[in-house]
């Protein structure tokens, strides 16, 4: 089974326009959103949810005021100032580490699973769809982009498919490592601009980092030739391949205003820069085998 | 006018509506008063290569990560029964310890009988100092591989913000609605949330501001590229009675200027007027918002 992860650094640069316009011209991948902080996707996918589960992940203290003796030990031992005066928890400062139940004397802090968000399995007229809403300020993005990965690749046995195509999400931290460990195959979104070529040498170094494959696109690639070109030497000097240069154009703004991948809607240069792009990377993921 | 110290932070739902392009020129166009830039983008900073502050000092961050004295640990399981994140593992005559699944609570080292339990560190990245001209630049950077950001989000704060406070402190967010977000953007006085008039900016623009209301801070919207798109955003700020404090339309010039790393302030001076009207406004709204409270 292979995993191809669609990151980008820099965030803005196309990443889930491409995502979609990939999963639009594939068919039959399973499609999962890990852009959880941020999840676009569904809006050009426009999926047909058939299950809703609940997302659990890490604890959060309740304190039972009955048997609170109102010592504040849990104020004095809690790192993140997480519990006030008046023995309330404020869940965006906890972090879950429980310190605060095991010094409690009087055994009234229980820990709880922490309800963070919604994940779903749907349907779309690509493909199955993995996808997720965590909860506004909430934490544990990372454990719920592992779960949605998890749950993609059992979908992916049961209806026999092979490939599963991911939206990951911007920066470098905890939710975009959980992506790309292990993916057969990172794609680099990245735009002629100075942050758009600093931003993807950072992610070059985060895939390197973990030694994971990666090759990379270049948005809006005409908007600055000169920077079209820092990033081709910059790819050229890491050995990274520069899968395709996809051109400046408002059919892509467009398409996404009506709710569609663009190459659904156009047969431009975009559309068929995009083609290209498919057939190089299925090239790549089923050459070496 | 008097103004007193505040600090507002711009943030976004979705990455790349021009964040950094607001808190820097806004920086920028501020005169008479002492400006601090701190960005906590710390993932992918930007703000730098659009200031390029002369760096003047640069530190280490690191956070604490246990590390077990064998002679005197007895083996008796406490951390390990503690950690919720599975970062300290007792087996037999070993304990095992995983930074990288550490969230550095000290819980470990509090529960130990026999104080077995001795501070290490692991480093996490950077918080670099300089200045732009006048004005103050600081901005940290996140080690590569390393997951944790809101720790160096917080020593960036600190580093702005704990001594020698500017008149005007400027945040520049990261994106999206999750911790480190929330990190960055509390405590301050006023939140600017930039977006783009497309189903994607409005979708993210939703979450943003569900996250300020959460944490009731005061906030108005930047619509960037508001010549392109739909009116969906438009729609929804007059529903929810938000204010929109100013519109940057789509400019080639801009873009380009952008590409290259230049101010937009800097090709379009007129720009320094609404960048101006943006401040002040942004102070009204505090002055008026601190009046409802009290
Ligand atoms: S679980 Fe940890 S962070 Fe949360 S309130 Fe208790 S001690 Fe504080
Ligand atoms: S500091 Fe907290 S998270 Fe880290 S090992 Fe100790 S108990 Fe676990």
């Amino acid at each position: 089974m292979k995993e191809i992860v669609i990151i980008s650094g820099k965030g803005g640069t196309g990443k889930t326009t491409i995502t979609a316009s990939l999963a639009a011209l594939w068919k039959n991948t399973i499609i999962a959103d890990c852009d959880v902080d941020a999840a676009d996707l569904h809006l050009l996918m426009q999926p047909l949810t058939k299950q809703t589960n609940p997302f659990y992940s890490g604890k959060l203290p309740n304190i039972d005021m009955n048997l609170c003796n109102e010592c504040k030990k849990c104020i004095e031992v809690c790192e993140f100032n997480a519990i006030r005066n008046d023995f309330s928890v404020s869940k965006i400062d906890c972090e879950g580490c429980g310190t605060c139940a095991f010094f409690c004397p009087t055994g009234a802090i229980r820990l709880e699973d922490r309800h963070c968000g919604e994940w779903y399995l749907s349907e779309t007229r690509f493909g199955p769809m993995v996808h997720a809403r965590l909860g506004i300020a909430e934490a544990n993005s990372g454990k719920l982009v592992t779960l949605i990965r998890k749950e993609a690749k059992q979908l992916a046995e049961k209806k026999g498919l092979d490939l599963i195509l991911i939206d990951g999400s911007p920066g470098i931290g905890c939710p975009v490592i959980s992506s790309i460990t292990g993916a057969s195959l990172v794609v680099i979104v990245t735009e002629p601009t100075v942050s758009g070529i600093h931003d993807m040498e950072r992610v070059l170094g985060l895939t390197s980092h973990f030694q994971i494959s990666s090759s990379v696109i270049i948005n809006k690639a005409d908007l600055n030739r000169e920077m079209s070109q820092q990033i081709e030497s910059v790819c050229k000097n890491c050995n990274i391949e520069v899968l395709g240069r996809i051109p400046y154009d408002r059919i892509v703004t467009k398409a996404m205003v009506e709710g569609n991948p663009v190459v659904e809607v156009d047969n431009g240069p975009v559309t068929q820069e995009i083609q290209s792009i498919s057939h190089q990377i299925h090239n790549r993921l089923y050459s070496n085998q | 006018m008097e103004f007193k110290k505040i600090i507002i932070a711009i943030a976004s739902g979705k990455g790349g509506t021009g964040k950094t392009t607001v808190a820097t020129n806004l920086a920028k166009t501020v005169t008479g008063q002492t400006v601090t830039l701190m960005d906590c983008d710390v993932e992918e900073p930007n703000a730098h290569l659009f200031l390029n502050p002369e760096i003047r000092e640069e530190e280490p961050v690191d956070i604490f990560i246990p590390r077990v004295d064998l002679d005197r640990c007895t083996h008796c399981g406490k951390c390990s029964e503690l950690c919720q994140f599975g970062a300290i593992v007792t087996i037999k005559d070993k304990v095992l310890v995983f930074p990288e699944l550490c969230h550095s609570c000290l819980g470990c080292k509090r529960i130990c009988p026999v104080e077995a339990i001795e501070d290490d560190k692991k480093a996490i990245g950077t918080v670099s100092m300089g200045f732009s001209e006048s004005v103050r630049c600081i901005y940290g950077t996140l080690k590569i591989g390393e997951a944790m950001a809101p720790p160096l989000i917080q020593a960036v704060k600190k580093a702005g913000l704990s001594k020698k406070v500017s008149d005007l402190s400027i945040i520049d967010a990261p994106p999206g609605t999750s911790c480190p977000v929330i990190e960055a953007i509390k405590n301050v006085d006023f939140v600017v949330l930039v977006t783009e008039p497309t189903p994607f900016g409005l979708h993210d623009l939703k979450l943003a501001v569900g996250m300020v209301r959460i944490l009731e801070i005061p906030f108005g919207i930047i619509v960037n590229r508001s010549t392109t798109g739909d009116r969906q955003v438009w729609h929804y700020c007059h529903k929810e009675n938000i204010p929109i404090l100013l519109e940057i339309p789509d400019e080639r010039e801009i873009a380009e200027g952008y590409a290259i790393g230049k101010l937009m302030i800097d090709l379009k001076p007129e720009y320094k007027n609404k960048f101006q009207n943006l401040m002040n406004k942004i102070h009204q709204t505090i002055a008026s918002s601190a009046k409802v409270i009290a």
